[in-house]
């Protein structure tokens, strides 16, 4: 099976799209579940800013959730422009 | 390598599967079972008079987390065991993908299923009178748990039986390769989170008995949350394992295959850890603050909600490596 290079570059852009995406997908996971786990303590602490902790918990994830949104980019530029 | 015939290729393959599928399949199981018995210590320091009902407990929360690694047992004595059939280089990536799918997607069952057992000694020794509450709950958490390496095992054993001897052997190779570690990886950190939830509801219960109605459910419904990155992994490996793909001897082909299930399967251990961690908090709190368990309930829900999007940009970028491309 002769395997030219434009056929190798291809199949390593697929591979790093995958690993790209699956990497970058952990760490926005698993910090976006420790805001809402910090946020769910805030209420149980004090229920009546429950409206305010909701508020701060969602603007901490959309910041914690750039790196997956960064890796979604690279990924679909791997997949569709490289 | 051409030297090898294809029988040798395959026993290769099973022999490698199967020593992935019990090496990384002891990992998770061996440390649940270690902090349940490290807290099962503690407790009977604390309470030494009822030490033989939370050695009982130990015991019962020992053996469900084990399952997780007879699960590994099963598939690696079938890997080196099973009459092989007709061996064909496909049937070899099979059984190295049943063994990945099996070896990976018993971590995390294993160590979560360990956080339930050891916060329900602790609990025991705290309140004795609930001791049944307690057991009963670490039973149905430590259960909820097992799930993803139930996902990995049904892969694992649907790579072993069924018959691929019609499908090209490029690129369908990778595409096998790839489903064993979409639902293998998936499931570490479904079944992590879904320890941690159950852990905090044990915890939750031993504090306040009287709402273990409400501790339980939140439990349950923020491990329902915690289970869907493994659900997309075995989603991801169902349509690799049942897409005919056409033949093509391009490298590119396979990769993207392969690339789609290592996507997927990392993916989600993120989102189901981070899934957990909110459960965790929310049930935590619950049990400390049940008049506001409906405010608790919607937060974590969010959170969760929130946490997952990473796991759906995995999933569709592997959806996108299948049928797009």
């Amino acid at each position: 099976m002769a395997i030219e290079g434009a056929d190798i570059v291809k199949a390593a852009a697929f591979l790093g799209a995958g690993i790209s995406m699956g990497l970058g997908a952990i760490g926005p996971g698993v910090g976006e579940g420790m805001v809402a786990a910090k946020a769910c303590e805030a209420i149980g602490k004090n229920p009546k800013e429950a409206g305010l902790l909701t508020r701060t918990m969602l603007v901490g994830q959309a910041v914690s959730e750039s790196t997956g949104i960064y890796s979604l980019v690279v990924a679909l530029l791997l997949l569709f422009v490289v | 390598m051409m030297d090898l015939d294809v029988q040798a290729w395959v026993k290769v393959a099973a022999f490698a599967g199967g020593g992935i599928a019990m090496g990384l399949g002891a990992v998770g199981a061996a440390i649940g079972e270690g902090y349940t018995a490290a807290q099962a210590n503690l407790a009977v320091s604390r309470n030494p008079k009822i030490s033989g009902d939370i050695f009982k407990n130990m015991l019962v929360g020992q053996a469900v987390a084990e399952s997780a690694s007879i699960f590994s047992l099963v598939v690696a004595i079938l890997l080196l065991f099973l009459d092989k059939g007709n061996p064909t280089l496909l049937k070899a990536a099979a059984l190295f993908g049943a063994g990945l799918s099996m070896g990976f997607g018993a971590i995390g069952s294993g160590v979560g299923s360990g956080f339930p057992g050891g916060q329900a000694c602790l609990g025991i020794s705290r309140q004795p009178a609930v001791s049944n509450k307690l057991t009963t709950n670490m039973l149905i958490g430590s259960a909820v748990c097992q799930t993803p390496a139930i996902f990995a095992m049904v892969v694992a054993l649907m790579l072993l039986f069924m018959d691929f001897s019609n499908a090209p052997l490029h690129p369908t190779w990778a595409a096998l390769v790839g489903a064993g570690l979409s639902t293998g990886l998936a499931a570490i950190g479904s079944g992590y989170g879904g320890g941690m939830a159950a852990g905090a509801s044990c915890e939750g219960v031993a504090r306040q008995p009287e709402a273990v109605g409400n501790v339980t459910t939140i439990m349950l419904v923020g491990q329902a949350v915690a289970q869907t990155p493994s659900i997309f992994g075995l989603l991801v490996s169902f349509i690799l394992m049942f897409k005919t793909f056409p033949e093509s001897m391009q490298l590119q082909s396979a990769m993207a295959l392969l690339s789609a299930g290592l996507c997927t399967g990392l993916g989600g251990i993120g989102p189901g850890v981070g899934n957990g961690m909110a459960a965790e908090g929310a049930v935590r709190w619950v049990a400390r603050n049940v008049t506001h368990a409906a405010d608790l309930m919607r937060t974590m829900l969010v959170g969760q909600a929130v946490s997952q999007s990473t796991a759906i940009y995995a999933m569709v970028v592997s959806l996108v490596l299948i049928f797009v491309l």
